[in-house]
Parts: structure tokens; sequence; C-alpha cells
């Protein structure tokens, strides 16, 4: 065991954790607070992959907007839903059911490719994936086309987000 | 060093997890958590893809910051379509909003 696998070990379980406290806990403020340590746990992960920009993004996007976001939807629309009847639907054995075969499923599927094992090649030395990235994103030769369709995606969100929960009278 | 399998079981989990909660939570803030634990699972496999392939083909990052954005887009969205719902039918829970049920 190496010391990287041990921190990778560390945090994988730590994220799984707090994904089952997210989806199996009642209060719905602490689910959102959960989300907030496995959101912080896959930043870990890819800065264990030494993805950096992502782990950065993964902060400053999920855990400083989105998840903002959740509590914010949660207490808006708690005081109903606070501690009245079961968190979970009639069908729950179904939906648990069909995630432990989905794992399964992915696994066997996984088990059976000769990559599956493979480790990773060397961290080319002074190779910036950063700016890297940077030019794929705006280059006319790589990905500026999916680029501008995603800003043009997220301005259509905002605008639509506003219209629906605007109120009108 | 950790090998790709670590990491692929590791989404694996997360993504059912996510499922988990996706297909039994009743109300519907708590389905969009779950939602966003799938999106996350996908985009470590994306980053351990591109991390365990040629380094060099920016492919896996620039797909995990394109699902990045649409994961905002689906949660301002969906957000205001539940708030919305709130609004109008007091209800948050996902079983009782049964007015396009035939």
């Amino acid at each position: 065991m190496t010391g990287e696998q041990i921190i990778f070990l560390v945090v994988a379980f730590f994220t799984l954790g707090s994904g089952l406290m997210v989806v199996t806990t009642r209060n719905l403020v602490h689910a959102a607070f959960w989300l907030v340590a496995a959101l912080f746990g896959v930043a870990v992960v890819f800065a264990l992959l030494s993805a950096n920009f992502l782990a950065v993004v993964q902060v400053v996007v999920y855990i400083g907007a989105i998840s903002i976001l959740f509590i914010f939807a949660v207490m808006l629309t708690r005081k109903e839903m606070r501690d009245r009847g079961a968190q979970l639907n009639r069908n729950w054995w179904f939906g648990a059911l069909l995630a432990v075969s989905t794992f399964g499923g992915l696994f066997f599927l996984l088990r059976g490719w000769e990559g599956f094992s493979k480790t990773a090649p060397a961290y080319p030395a002074s190779f910036d994936a950063v700016s890297e990235l940077g030019n794929a994103l705006v280059s006319p030769n790589a990905y500026v086309l999916p680029f501008e369709v995603a800003s043009v995606l997220l301005a259509a969100a905002l605008v639509g987000a506003v219209y629906v929960a605007f109120g009108r009278k | 060093m950790v090998p790709l399998s670590w990491y692929l079981i590791f989404a694996a989990a997360l993504f059912s997890i996510g499922l988990f909660g996706v297909l039994s939570r009743r109300n519907a803030v708590a389905i969009l958590l779950g939602i966003e634990l799938m999106l996350n699972s996908v985009n470590v496999n994306l980053a351990a893809f591109w991390r365990y392939g040629d380094v060099r083909m920016m492919t896996g990052q620039v797909f995990a910051i394109i699902v990045f954005a649409v994961a905002a887009a689906e949660v301002a969205v969906g957000l205001a379509l539940v708030i919305s719902v709130y609004r109008r039918r007091n209800t948050v829970v996902a079983d009782e909003l049964d007015l396009m049920k035939w």
C-alpha cells in the first residue's frame, strides 16, 4: 500500500458514506450538507487524478453555487415535508435492487475489460494541463463550438429558471 | 500508484447510490440531490480516463467541464420548477404531483 492508495481509499469511503447519508437522511438540510461533503470528496479525487482545474471548478461551481442553491430550495419548500411520513416511497426496495444490480452489472462489465487494472502513465514533466485545456476550449480546431453552446445553454437555463420561478400575483 | 479499476469502481458505486436516491426518495429536491451524485460520478470517470489515457488529449477534461455546465443549468431549472410547483400546489412530494397522470 502506497500513501496515495491509502489517501484514495480514505477519500473514497468518506465520499461514499456521505453519498449514502445524502440519499437516506430524513432531514433535507442535513442531506444538502452531506452533499457538500461528498462533493468535497470528489474534488479531492480530481486532485488525486492531477486534474487541478476540475478540482477547483468542483469547489467553486458545485460547492459554492449548486449546493447553496439546494440549501435555499430546501429552506423555501421545507415546512410541508419536515418530519411528516416516510422519506422513501413505497417501492424503495425496488430502487435499492436496481441500484445494486446496476453496480453489479457495471462491475462485471468492467472486470471483463483488459484495461481495467491499468496503471497511470507517468505524468509528463513540464506539461501544463490548465493552459492546454484553455487552448482546447477556445481553439477552432478543438472545442470552441461545444464551449459556446454550453454558454448559450447556461444563459437560456438561467432566463428560463427566472421565468419559471417568478411569482405572478 | 492507484490502478484505474479503483476509480471506476468508486464511480460506479457513487452512481448507484445516486440512482437509489433518484428512484426512492419522495421529496423532489432530494431526487435532484441524487442526480447531482450521478453527474459527479460521471465526472470522476471522465477525469480518470483522461489521466490514464493520453494526458495530452484534453477531451476528457473538456467533456467534464461541459457536464459541469449542464449540471448547473439542470439544477437552476429543476429547483425553479420545484419552487413553482410548491407555490401552486403546496407540496414537493413527487408522488402527489399527479396532475398529468391518466
